[in-house]
């Protein structure tokens, strides 16, 4: 492999961006390969072949005119969103970075978001409008809203909920998820829209503590992550 | 919350891994399963890199057949051939290397540069 071409694959996965490294394996000494870009055009049945794996996210071989290429599909790593700087999230932080997530934590409450509680952790102290502003949600971002004040879950978890986000989770009872329910509604959501949250939050193991809370919601992310279609959140994220 | 958990480092991918030890004037070489079939350990994609020294990070099973792939790969270093192998099941009688949960793979074994 030619290090500009590794270079340039490790730029795109930095950027968050889809790539796939399409490498020749019919030909004796196999390892002709090229970088495609979700936005490169290519025509014929390798495109064909292309388009779907960057549905589809898996990375496969295919045949292609009697020849044989291996498709390497890079899609973006997960991010976790969580909004809340709690107990749940001091726990949850560290965890989803080890499972591989990019994990940024959001509340405007200076008391909870301080960096001792949340050292080596990105973390915004500031409303959550300020910051999805600048870096807005994606189809490849969960969102965790665990702070149980509307004031600051409603707004990112209506926006999660547009963009598709491939996990919305939400702390609260079911008297107060009801409640919230109504508020999405009121604001233009459709009940698909507002019925993909998860809420109660977490995977039902029990949890007690809030370290056990965040190894539920964390499970429960990763459980729509891998379980998603991902060409149906990708369109939806494309419209 | 305790130090060690607030430390903990994200598990990198392999990937950046050939990038900065390339850029630290190491030789590479990447390991990528290519094809699956049955249970394997690692799904295809999965990738393990490799210096001359023997150095590793990541996997392409679930340290079954590691051990196989880095040597191969000190040959790929040294010769610049790509190298396609193929594990099946392990055979522990005849001391062949292979995988315990009884799937094959095949790993494409290319130098980096």
């Amino acid at each position: 492999m030619d290090p500009k071409l590794l270079r340039a694959l490790n730029a795109e996965r930095a950027a968050r961006r889809a790539a796939i490294l399409v490498t020749d394996i019919a030909t004796e000494g196999a390892g002709r390969e090229r970088l495609v870009r979700e936005s490169d055009e290519i025509a014929g049945p390798l495109g064909e072949a292309l388009s779907a794996a960057f549905r589809s996210g898996k990375s496969g071989a295919v045949e292609v005119d009697g020849q044989n290429f291996f498709l390497n599909v890079h899609v973006p790593a997960p991010r976790l969103v969580v909004i809340g700087a709690v107990h749940i999230s001091q726990a949850l932080a560290p965890m989803a970075k080890i499972a591989g997530f990019d994990v940024e934590i959001i509340d405007p409450r200076t008391a909870f978001a301080t960096p001792e509680r949340f050292a080596g952790v990105d973390l915004k102290a500031e409303w959550p409008q300020e910051v999805l502003a600048r870096r807005p949600l994606d189809a490849y971002t969960g969102l965790a809203a665990v702070t149980h004040d509307p004031k600051i879950d409603d707004y990112p978890l209506e926006q999660a909920l547009r963009t598709g986000c491939f996990y919305v989770g939400a702390l609260g009872s079911r008297k107060t998820h009801a409640k919230r329910v109504e508020r999405l509604k009121a604001a233009g959501l459709t009940d698909e829209q507002v019925a993909a949250i998860r809420a109660p939050i977490g995977l039902d193991i029990g949890a007690a503590s809030p370290a056990e809370i965040a190894v539920a919601v964390l499970a429960e992310a990763i459980a729509a992550l891998r379980r998603r279609n991902l060409g149906r959140f990708r369109d939806k994220a494309a419209a | 919350m305790t130090d060690v958990a607030t430390e903990v480092a994200a598990l990198r991918d392999p990937l950046d891994t050939a990038e900065d030890w390339l850029a630290g004037g190491r030789k590479v070489a990447i390991a990528t399963v290519v094809e699956t079939w049955g249970s394997a350990p690692r799904p295809v994609g999965s990738q393990l890199v490799i210096d001359e020294q023997g150095n590793f990070d990541g996997s392409v099973s679930g340290g079954c057949v590691e051990g196989a792939v880095i040597s191969e790969a000190g040959d790929v270093i040294a010769d610049g051939k790509p190298r396609m192998l193929e594990f099946g099941v392990a055979d522990e009688t005849a001391w062949r290397v292979g995988l315990s949960c009884g799937g094959r793979i095949r790993v494409l074994v290319e130098r980096v540069g």
